[in-house]
């Protein structure tokens, strides 16, 4: 496929741009430019990724949450992500590549995820403010993806969002009960949103003017919105939230424009962002190194499953004795 | 006309891969969910399971290998589906009835 541009591409460039623009939905055997193509591979398995490795901040307290109950959810919620980068993957793999290089570019550090995701769980509130944070932004970006053009990842994304509610929720559950609970217990959930507040702003990428990768996405329908207005819609569901359990979202600079109806919040602090994205956040080589680990860990299991289905497919191919 | 879903196959070390079909509730139609990677029918079976049943809403799936499924191609769609396109006598509405009679 690779050759320089002719009259033909361009025609199927134009045809394409026109099936875009009719709102039609791209099917993995369609035509598409290879641009398209490798535009969602990255992304789609950079959000693959990241519902795997996000698995790691929270499992840290499946062993030491404070009940049974909490415990339950937390397992179940953990669980639920790794099916949702399941789901993706298997969207991504629609697109001709297959799971094992797009798993040894996460363990060779050549593909990115969540930034989020390498900053530390230190208290238990941390795991209520993940859900009412972290999983809220995903809900507000995912919503929307939902409608992106390419099917796979559309049906991905419709079957994570119908499950993902439960995450916010048994987050906000978990903000609420520590906010109406004992001064230290409410100390302990307020710090737990100081820490997370900045990071899940960042969570949305970077400022619309900044984005290399938006434009491109947004003309062909991956995105629907820029990276500041979901940032926006994020912001807005969030402070009457917070007001509810009287919790403090850590921004001086945060008012409400009543002309706009919009929440504005201070600047973000991309420094923090880019050292983050570029391997140099808190917990970058500790995530990696858990992910390596549990691969490691389960070769034996793989091998030990393809020789047993060789096994299987000899004894059922033998002639009976 | 028609063409294999190319796929590789265990490339990843986590066996081939299987199309997933999940029906919701009894009576319903068998869906296509996604696929999963297995070495073997059973495996694939469970991992169905896990990955796309995990809340109780699903009574029935079934697997089939990824290689297996044969597709029409979208680039000849045009072709391939009109011999419907100029039959408007299959539809009901083609039909004039008699006026305030109730045909069904």
């Amino acid at each position: 496929m690779a050759s320089t541009p002719s009259a033909a591409d361009s025609a199927s460039d134009s045809a394409f741009d026109a099936r875009i623009a009719a709102g039609e939905t791209i099917e993995p055997k369609d035509w598409m430019p290879e641009r398209y193509r490798q535009q969602l591979v990255r992304m789609m398995s950079q959000h693959a990724h990241s519902e795997i490795v996000g698995m790691l901040p929270e499992g840290n307290w499946i062993t030491r949450a404070p009940t049974l109950r909490r415990k339950m959810c937390l397992l179940a919620k953990v669980q639920d992500e790794a099916g949702h980068g399941l789901y993706i993957y298997c969207a991504t793999e629609t697109l001709g590549i297959d799971r094992g290089q797009l798993i040894d570019q996460l363990l060779s550090g050549k593909a990115k995820y969540s930034s989020i995701f390498n900053y530390p769980t230190l208290t238990w509130a941390d795991i209520g403010v993940i859900g009412w944070f972290v999983d809220g932004a995903a809900i507000v970006n995912q919503t929307v993806l939902a409608k992106a053009s390419y099917g796979p990842y559309a049906r991905a994304m419709v079957r994570i969002c119908k499950e993902e509610n439960f995450h916010k929720r048994q987050g906000f559950e978990i903000v609420a009960t520590l906010a109406a609970g004992t001064p230290a217990q409410h100390a302990m959930v307020q710090d737990a949103v100081n820490r997370w507040w900045w990071p899940t702003l960042m969570m949305f990428g970077p400022s619309d003017a900044n984005s290399p990768n938006s434009a491109e996405l947004l003309r062909w329908r991956v995105k629907r919105f820029s990276n500041d207005e979901l940032r926006q819609r994020f912001v807005d569901l969030t402070v009457a939230q917070a007001q509810a359990v009287k919790l403090t979202l850590p921004d001086p600079k945060l008012r409400y424009n009543a002309e706009t109806k919009h929440w504005e919040h201070g600047e973000i602090d991309w420094a923090e962002f880019k050292q983050v994205i570029s391997g140099n956040g808190p917990c970058n080589r500790e995530r990696l190194a858990a992910r390596q680990a549990a691969h490691d860990k389960g070769a034996w299991v793989r091998a030990a499953a393809a020789v047993y289905a060789e096994k299987q497919r000899r004894t059922s191919a033998a002639p009976a004795a | 006309m028609a063409a294999s879903i190319d796929q590789a196959d265990g490339a990843s070390g986590e066996g081939p891969l299987w199309e997933v079909f999940t029906q919701e509730k009894q009576g319903a139609p068998h869906e296509h969910a996604g696929s999963v990677h297995a070495p073997d029918a059973e495996l694939a079976l469970q991992n169905a399971r896990d990955v796309y049943a995990r809340r109780g809403e699903v009574v029935s799936i079934w697997v089939v290998p990824s290689s297996a499924i044969i597709a029409s191609s979208p680039g000849e769609a045009g072709p391939f589906f009109d011999p419907a396109d100029d039959k408007p006598y299959r539809h009901p509405q083609f039909y004039k009835t008699p006026r305030g009679v109730r045909v069904y």
